[in-house]
């Protein structure tokens, strides 16, 4: 589009109708049409702040909470796992009171931890909607959310991580993990070879997000 | 997410027991994957009780609460047409009422 707006008021400036196919028409917004249940969210929405129950101040302070969540949180864990053998058998034995003794909010997230090795090596899904460690993480990826990556997860997990780019040896036992129900999982991948001295806040930013789905290994050093 | 409830069923499995399975097809709000049901595993370890989803759902209590396990199944148990190796596994979490001893 050019710098100016178009006047498309002004008589005589073209000599066809405007409606279509006008080469300086803007595009259509993206905005679909509401879905049943976006009426029915802004609908309850509007009732709940017109009956006082929460101010518009507060949710929007929840959202930013929520959006706030990031994988450094989970990071956070699982660095302190690698530098700390004993921190790391408490949460593998108890993941939940392993986040809050370093001082992780997770409300009332039952968290297992499981630990990839040299045997066996871990990844996450669920095939019955979406169930994911919100409060290490964040939001999930919209992969994590798919049809194709939850039905594919559990059926051919090795050409699944082979599509992320993690190939996984026959003689390495391959351990998919669905949450289905009330527990949310976190993959503590191997430490990367080199990192030895590094402090907790450096090896921290090694653990990514698909790192600690069981997607991924952990970044290498250097 | 419900917590632990206090009002709960007794666990009847323990780590390392095999179970099957129910192979039911009810109706409803169910967390137990078609995938899973007749297959048979053993008990990886008790999560602890939680009120049942599938009363949850339906805006009830779901008291007492279920017994909650994760079952770990060898891939092979569950894909007939599995690709890997056959030591490959997958741990599922399934409500006791799902679970039956298997021999």
């Amino acid at each position: 589009m050019s710098g100016q707006p178009h006047d498309h008021h002004v008589q005589g400036h073209h000599d066809h109708d405007h409606d279509h196919d006008h080469p300086h028409a803007p595009p259509p917004d993206a905005d679909s049409d509401l879905t049943y249940h976006q009426a029915m969210e802004l609908a309850v929405t509007s009732l709940l702040l017109e009956k006082g129950v929460f101010s518009a101040d507060d949710m929007r302070r929840q959202i930013e909470a929520m959006d706030a969540r990031h994988p450094g949180l989970g990071g956070k864990l699982v660095a302190r796992c690698w530098v700390d053998p004993a921190f790391k058998a408490r949460a593998l034995a108890d993941g939940s009171a392993a986040c809050r003794e370093i001082g992780l909010e997770i409300g009332p997230l039952k968290l297992i931890v499981v630990e990839n090795t040299a045997e066996v090596h871990n990844l996450i899904v669920c095939t019955l909607c979406s169930c994911y460690p919100r409060m290490l993480l964040g939001l999930p990826p919209d992969w994590y959310k798919s049809r194709a990556y939850r039905s594919r997860a559990v059926h051919e997990p090795r050409a699944v991580l082979a599509e992320f780019g993690t190939h996984i040896p026959d003689d390495v036992e391959v351990r998919v993990h669905d949450s289905t129900a009330d527990m949310r999982y976190l993959v503590l991948p191997r430490r990367p070879a080199g990192t030895e001295g590094w402090d907790e806040a450096r090896l921290a930013d090694l653990a990514t997000r698909d790192s600690m789905v069981g997607v991924a290994f952990a970044t290498s050093a250097g | 997410m419900s917590g632990p409830a206090t009002d709960a069923i007794p666990a009847r499995f323990k780590p390392g027991d095999r179970v099957t399975v129910r192979e039911a097809y009810p109706l409803g709000h169910l967390r137990t994957p078609f995938y899973a049901r007749g297959a048979t595993g053993v008990v990886e370890r008790l999560c602890g009780a939680f009120a049942n989803p599938e009363e949850l759902a339906f805006n009830r209590p779901g008291l007492p609460a279920q017994p909650l396990y994760r079952v770990r199944f060898r891939q092979a148990e569950l894909w007939a047409d599995y690709r890997g190796p056959a030591r490959d596994t997958i741990e599922i979490e399934i409500y006791q009422h799902w679970l039956e001893a298997a021999p």
